[in-house]
């Protein structure tokens, strides 16, 4: 019998940039075989805006509410890190208040990262409740945002050199109101997914990172405790008052979607955790430096002192002058590892400012950890990879 | 603190084409090497220190200097939980060699690095334009390349496509000279 040869073509579409399930504007190229995954190319970009441009024209107050805008589900995670950055420039030290402040609202900020990220995950897979019942928290979370800085998403709360305002009456009694119900909710949303059959079956050994793979991918943060190792930069490098905190660091066990759907409701619980101990040891005193040069005076100072009202005035016009120097600053957020690299050029703007984001990073690993999976799984990985896209494409 | 400086004098001494070193913020040792040196000294680190991850490879554009471009490695090392920059120089129409074929990490990182500034890397095998729109032409983050760009698209309803014009902006950016008898810092 004669042997026939067909040659069999891989089919090559493309996913996105419009799809609900690439969480923002992620093009695809999938090289598929059947149904299953041969190559996966992401195309990234469609949302970039040369944040790192445009920070080399801004002074370094104006800088600051484009990290708002970078990974646009946790905005103060990355405030944070620009600030921590310019601060180790100016050599300034925020009074301890402060810190206990930007550590309940950076957890809380996680709080509002996990609960997107998750919910969002479930609702690709399939499950719409989930996504109702935490968006309803989400609100309340960013009901404090708003009533601390004004702004539901986008603050600008944290500054170099302390807060913009002190909290306002009520806040901390509301906060702890809110962990209360809070843990009662996230037993609730594990009831409805964590041994949920269907959810398991999409999630359990779906995207399994390897801990060669973790390190050689350069994963951080949930994307690397799952695959294993010990790593939260909230315990080896600790920023503000995290050393004195106690918490623990969820890891992961296989390194599949599962574990790391896992993780972040442990992580959420152990960000209660934290909050809570803030808000009991929540110092009084002041909450920005006493210097008018990095932090403006006080609006009822500025009625009398013509001092006070110039140096507002020269502040939001000029801003300081950092002397030539530079400052990598890096914090644990929600996403994994966020880094600012700082160099400044003894002028009132930096000569280059570098935003280390953890999504670029993971997503560049979504080639290998969908190799060999149904494309019904990419949707999978991508919710699991917590993408999102400001960050990103910066 | 100790432990840091110990251990970049053994770093200064060991590792070739290392000329100067630094220590930035007390946890990160920073290497200037010579730019031939880089992977050599990469693979030598990965393989005998443990450092597992390069979390980040960036560009700093002095346009002033001869060798324009300050390349930075990052690297960690999460068994013993320290981080590492190294930093090479390297001139204007010069490519440098790739590590992705040592950490997998540094693919994208180096296409940006081709995207923003237009450093090629050799042996990079995917090193096409990442951030930057199909077609873009120039290399945005250096520092002569003006923040407005060069060209704008919009949507054209006659033609039912996307199109590009050259830039038309009715003012210019208006970039003031700060320079003040005002207390400096």
């Amino acid at each position: 019998m004669r042997e026939r040869y067909k040659e069999i073509k891989n089919y090559t579409m493309n996913f996105g940039p419009q799809h609900p399930a690439a969480h923002g504007v992620l093009r695809l190229v999938l090289e598929l075989n059947g149904e299953i995954i041969i190559k996966a190319d992401p195309h990234i970009g469609l949302l970039h805006r040369g944040t790192e441009k445009l920070i080399e024209y801004k002074n370094y107050v104006q800088a600051l509410p484009y990290f708002d805008r970078l990974d646009y589900v946790s905005m103060m995670a990355q405030e944070h890190a620009y600030c921590l950055c310019v601060e180790k420039l100016l050599n300034c030290v925020i009074p301890l208040r402060a810190k206990y402040i930007r550590v309940v609202f950076a957890e809380i900020t996680r709080l509002l990262n996990h609960l997107l990220a998750i919910t969002t995950h479930a609702l690709d897979v399939g499950a719409t409740t989930p996504f109702l019942w935490g968006f309803e928290e989400r609100e309340k979370l960013m009901e404090f945002y708003e009533r601390v800085s004004g702004a539901r998403m986008h603050a600008a709360y944290f500054r170099p050199g302390g807060v913009t305002q002190d909290l306002p009456i009520g806040i901390v009694d509301d906060i702890h109101k809110f962990i209360k119900q809070f843990s009662y909710r996230l037993i609730e949303m594990e009831e409805l997914l964590t041994n949920n059959r269907i959810w398991k079956q999409r999630l359990v050994d779906i995207g399994i990172v390897s801990m060669s793979n973790a390190l050689n991918y350069g994963f951080s943060g949930v994307m690397l405790r799952s695959a294993g190792i010990i790593w939260d930069i909230r315990k080896t490098l600790p920023y503000e008052i995290y050393d004195e905190i106690r918490f623990s660091i969820p890891i992961g066990k296989n390194g599949d979607c599962y574990d790391r759907y896992l993780i972040r409701m442990e992580e959420m619980r152990q960000s209660l955790l934290i909050i809570e101990q803030c808000l009991q040891k929540l110092p009084e005193g002041p909450i920005k430096v006493n210097d008018f040069k990095i932090m403006p005076p006080a609006r009822s100072l500025m009625k009398y002192s013509m001092e006070a009202l110039i140096h507002h005035f020269k502040l939001y016009t000029e801003g300081y002058y950092i002397p030539i120097g530079e400052g990598y600053a890096v914090v644990e957020a929600p996403k994994g590892e966020f880094g600012v690299y700082l160099k400044s050029n003894n002028s009132n703007k930096p000569q280059r400012c570098r935003i280390k984001a953890p999504g670029f990073l993971h997503l560049q690993g979504l080639d290998f950890m969908s190799k060999g999976h149904m494309l019904a799984d990419v949707v999978t990985i991508i919710g699991t990879q917590d993408i999102v896209f400001g960050e990103v494409d910066r | 603190m100790d432990v840091i400086i110990k251990w970049s004098f053994y770093l200064y001494k060991i590792l070739p084409g290392v000329s100067k070193i630094t220590i930035l913020n007390d946890k990160y040792v920073i290497l200037v090497l010579e730019k031939d040196w880089v992977k050599v000294v990469i693979k030598i680190l990965k393989n005998k220190f443990i450092l597992n991850s390069v979390l980040d490879i960036w560009c700093v554009d002095y346009p002033e200097k001869k060798e324009r471009f300050e390349i930075n490695y990052l690297l960690v090392s999460y068994k013993n939980n320290l981080r590492l920059i190294l930093r090479i120089y390297v001139k204007d129409n010069v490519g440098i060699e790739t590590i992705s074929d040592v950490f997998a990490s540094a693919g994208w990182l180096e296409r940006e690095i081709w995207d923003m500034y237009g450093i090629f890397f050799y042996n990079n095998v995917d090193l096409r334009r990442i951030l930057t729109d199909y077609g873009f032409e120039g290399f945005p983050l250096r520092k002569d390349f003006p923040m407005s760009g060069f060209v704008e698209i919009r949507y054209d309803d006659t033609e039912k496509r996307i199109v590009q014009e050259v830039l038309e902006v009715a003012q210019d950016y208006r970039n003031f000279n700060f320079k003040s008898p005002w207390e400096k810092l």
